[in-house]
């Protein structure tokens, strides 16, 4: 198990929908990384495709970071529709 | 205030606030340790629980029987498999959780110790054990560990299926032949004691609860759990027409819940310190699986690489 690499795995669980990451495991190469994938994370017809990923090539944001990183939209209300002011008349827009 | 202590008021809040803890947060090492621990020894559970029940699969009374004991099966190595990962999320290796496993260090559910000898003993297990098991594990899907929590979402939704069969198993046999219906009864009163004792020491004994409640990785008392199994069996046993093998059991109006017979604590401690019945029979399991499946991850590893190589000089002469 040593050297099997970690794999992240991402379902699509119908068509018309995202990849979603569900998990992870162990795998020798990322064709067994799929065919465990099936038999652990799709028992029950959770997904219709999948995606696997060396967990190694993941770059993640930096928790650490995450004021600097997030907090500019917080402030930037005029991003959303409801910051503009408009007559009652008007019925819909 | 130290840095240590700002950054572990930080982390309460959060807490506090119901936020989920991610595996790059920063967190108290004994937060780390702790969900180590524990999802370690559930992930070990759901693996050893697969060899009482495996040991019936080749045995199940007809195909249907067989069909769902083998879903069931195999959903477990999915929870081991789903809780392993989790764990890992923690920066501890799949190799060293094992190691730990095989050596004897980390411990599993002691419910796992106790022998199947019928065909009812898998109806009681599905029942009464993986109804414990749903009773803990629900609480568990809002942990404060998303990694964790994530997993006993998935797991919750598999293992109704699993007391369901049971129950089912249960019901046929009450309802059969007068040596089923005993059979049935012999398996109740074999697996109702140690079903209670899953849910752990009395709140007054059990050492980690208070911490582990403060940081919402446990959100009910085992006391409390245990009541609600309690309350949650015994109309149930009613409908197939069974006891449960305790006395004292009976409704209190008054508090609006059953009455119950004490644990013997002397069989819980014994068999948690390794002197159940199956004990060395059930870690022996686990390391020969271990040990024999060594040359298919060598082989599936050498595989791999091969292919590796030889796409990489594939690459080389198309370029050439
Ligand atoms: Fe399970
Ligand atoms: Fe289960």
């Amino acid at each position: 198990m040593q050297n099997w690499p970690l794999f992240e795995i991402f379902l699509r669980s119908k068509n018309g929908l995202s990849h979603k990451h569900v998990g992870s495991l162990h795998a020798a190469d990322a064709d067994m990384a799929i065919t465990n994938a099936r038999d652990v994370y799709t028992r029950r017809k959770e997904g219709v495709s999948i995606w696997v990923v060396e967990s190694k090539h993941i770059t993640a944001s930096n928790p650490e970071e995450s004021e600097s990183m997030f907090d500019p939209a917080e402030d930037k209300v005029y991003r959303h529709p409801t910051f503009y002011v408009l007559p009652d008349e008007l019925e819909q827009m | 205030m130290t840095e240590i202590q700002s950054l572990e008021k930080r982390f309460q809040d959060r807490i506090d606030a119901e936020e989920r803890i991610e595996p790059r947060d920063w967190m108290p090492e004994k937060y780390r340790k702790t969900l180590i621990r524990q999802i370690s020894q559930h992930a070990h559970s759901e693996v050893v629980g697969m060899l009482p029940e495996g040991n019936w699969i080749t045995r199940a009374p007809n195909l249907r029987r067989k069909l769902g004991l083998i879903a069931k099966v195999q959903d477990e190595a999915g929870h081991g498999l789903y809780l392993y990962s989790a764990c890992e999320t923690l920066g501890i290796s799949r190799d060293e959780v094992l190691d730990q496993l095989h050596t004897g260090k980390a411990k599993y559910s002691s419910i796992f110790n106790y022998p199947t000898l019928t065909w009812a003993d898998i109806g009681a297990i599905g029942w009464l054990v993986d109804g414990a098991a749903i009773l803990n594990q629900v609480p568990l899907c809002r942990c404060s560990y998303g990694p964790y929590a994530r997993a006993m979402v998935r797991v919750c939704k598999e293992e109704s299926f699993h007391q369901r069969q049971g129950y089912e198993i249960m019901l046929t046999l009450a309802n059969g032949t007068p040596e089923q219906k005993e059979m049935a009864q012999d398996a109740i009163n074999r697996w109702w004691w140690p079903s209670l004792m899953m849910f752990g020491p009395n709140d007054s004994e059990s050492t980690h609860s208070a911490q582990s409640m403060a940081w919402r990785i446990k959100r009910f008392s085992n006391d409390e759990l245990r009541q609600r199994m309690v309350d949650m069996i015994k109309p149930q046993t009613d409908i197939l027409g069974l006891t449960l093998p305790d006395p004292e059991i009976k409704w209190n109006e008054e508090r609006g819940a059953h009455d119950f017979g004490e644990i013997d604590w002397d069989e819980f401690w014994s068999v948690v310190k390794g002197d159940g019945p199956c004990n060395k029979e059930r870690l022996a399991a686990r390391v020969k699986a271990h040990e024999e499946g060594q040359w298919v991850r060598d082989a599936a590893l050498a595989y791999a690489e091969k292919q590796e190589v030889r796409k990489a000089s594939d690459g080389k002469t198309k370029v050439a």
